[in-house]
């Protein structure tokens, strides 16, 4: 589904990613960890196309996200092909960034309405069965301001699966979060991650989230992929030196 | 000089239905021009044609560095030169929103550069087509942000639309003068003309001020 060959992402003189390779299948659920600055969630931007690779490629589903083909030569990618890639994929941001002016039912509805010519009666049917299912089904007119940290998150959840994205980047969703506001969060995407074949890329800090919803665990470090393996080996008997010292050092947080 | 009273009530009627109407009409007509044509500006300014960016930019940097009084007097008197004729307030009200707008825009400007990056990050991973983020993301936070700025600039126009009286439009300090010329006596008509500017200004900054505390910048 996903592929990652020799990514090289730089900012000025920074290098965040160093010919980084990986792969997800359809379906699978991977979470990232390591951290901060080790560039877990430049991966989850790149993907979404919010940033560039300096070099190398992805491709998602079979398809090169930053170039494409015209007549046999390899081309930056212009528009028209991101947004036929971006179709696949969704993105909860750490900060909601819901769109304050609109209300709840109408940020969910904007993006089908307008980027997949869905009719609006229809799309609002939907947002009304979403946010059910994230437990907001009585907010739908309510403005987003008026709504807590953990609301404002379920929206945009609600928001991104309003778009059957088949993959989902979740990036440090619950950071912004008051602890208690948190389970409530984890919960919700628990379901959503057990109940359909969701592609799910996760940044998040939250172990015990972790080893629940994913398949696979990959620790970063530096803008490298130190190990990957299933929760259970990675949290209980780590290979690596460095996951060691990160998982102490999150675990006496 | 004694204040007359007596012609004080005789003029009053006169300024402030004949008067105050085109003194109304001009800044209303110059705040919206000023308002719509700022707001394209500010979207050209942006465009990443240089072609398109570059002459939008210069020609605004010109309007903001040359007198709104000379831009009346050639857009009255030279215009009709090159065969554009028009009414003399019709004509006011185009310079001061051209005047205007080389500032709104940058109130735009302003306003769509405090946006915060998330919401365009929100909208891209949406996959919104370009012009519906600008339509229904970027453009109703820009404009709301900039109210506060507008209703200043509003303020502005309006207490600026004397100066078409150089052009033959007859507002209310335009028909003040001429009332005065009559008797040669400015006292009355001018203080009445000054009075009525300031009866609107101060509520209209109170109502800006208000604004400016409820939108929260």
């Amino acid at each position: 589904m996903i592929r990652f060959d020799k990514v090289v992402k730089r900012f000025g003189d920074l290098t965040v990613l160093r010919e980084l390779d990986f792969h997800v299948r359809p379906g699978e659920r991977v979470t990232l960890i390591g951290p901060s600055g080790s560039g877990k969630t430049t991966i989850l931007r790149l993907l979404m196309t919010l940033e560039r690779v300096t070099s190398g490629t992805i491709d998602v589903d079979g398809q090169c996200l930053s170039h494409m083909k015209r007549g046999d030569r390899l081309v930056p990618a212009d528009e028209r092909h991101l947004r036929r890639i971006r179709k696949k994929i969704g993105m909860v941001f750490q900060q909601f960034n819901l769109f304050p002016n609109m209300n709840v039912l109408r940020n969910i509805t904007e993006a089908p309405v307008r980027s997949l010519g869905v009719p609006r009666e229809q799309a609002e049917e939907k947002a009304r069965e979403l946010l059910e299912m994230v437990g907001l089904a009585d907010k739908a007119l309510e403005h987003p301001s008026r709504l807590s940290g953990g609301q404002q998150q379920r929206v945009a959840i609600a928001r991104a699966l309003a778009m059957e994205p088949e993959v989902l980047l979740l990036d440090e969703v619950t950071s912004a979060l008051d602890p208690e506001l948190v389970s409530g969060v984890q919960d919700l995407l628990r379901d959503i991650a057990h109940r359909g074949d969701l592609t799910l890329l996760c940044v998040t800090h939250e172990m015990r989230f972790a080893k629940d919803i994913s398949h696979r665990v990959l620790m970063f470090d530096q803008g490298r992929i130190v190990e990957d393996g299933p929760p259970e080996q990675i949290f209980s008997e780590p290979a690596h030196q460095r996951t060691r010292e990160f998982l102490q050092a999150v675990l006496d947080a | 000089m004694i204040w007359d009273w007596d012609w004080t009530r005789e003029i009053l009627p006169e300024l402030l239905t004949q008067g105050l109407l085109v003194t109304v009409q001009a800044t209303l007509g110059g705040a919206v021009l000023a308002f719509v044509l700022g707001l394209f500006v500010a979207l050209l300014r942006r465009s990443r044609n240089p072609f398109v960016s570059r002459p939008v930019g210069a020609v605004m940097e010109f309007i903001r560095s040359t007198p709104l009084l000379v831009q009346l007097f050639v857009v009255y008197y030279v215009l009709p030169d090159f065969g554009v004729k028009m009414t003399a307030l019709m004509t006011g009200i185009i310079g001061l929103g051209l005047h205007y707008a080389s500032y709104t825009s940058e109130v735009y400007r302003a306003g769509i550069d405090g946006v915060p990056k998330g919401q365009w990050e929100a909208a891209i991973a949406l996959n919104l087509p370009r012009h519906w983020i600008w339509i229904s993301v970027v453009l109703p936070q820009a404009v709301r942000r900039s109210l506060p700025a507008l209703g200043n600039y509003l303020i502005a126009i309006f207490k600026e639309s004397p100066q078409l009286s150089i052009i033959t439009v007859v507002d209310v300090v335009g028909l003040a003068r001429e009332l005065g010329s009559e008797r040669f006596r400015y006292l009355e008509p001018m203080t009445v003309a000054g009075l009525f500017f300031l009866l609107v200004a101060i509520p209209a900054s109170i109502f800006v001020r208000r604004l400016e505390r409820r939108l929260g910048n």
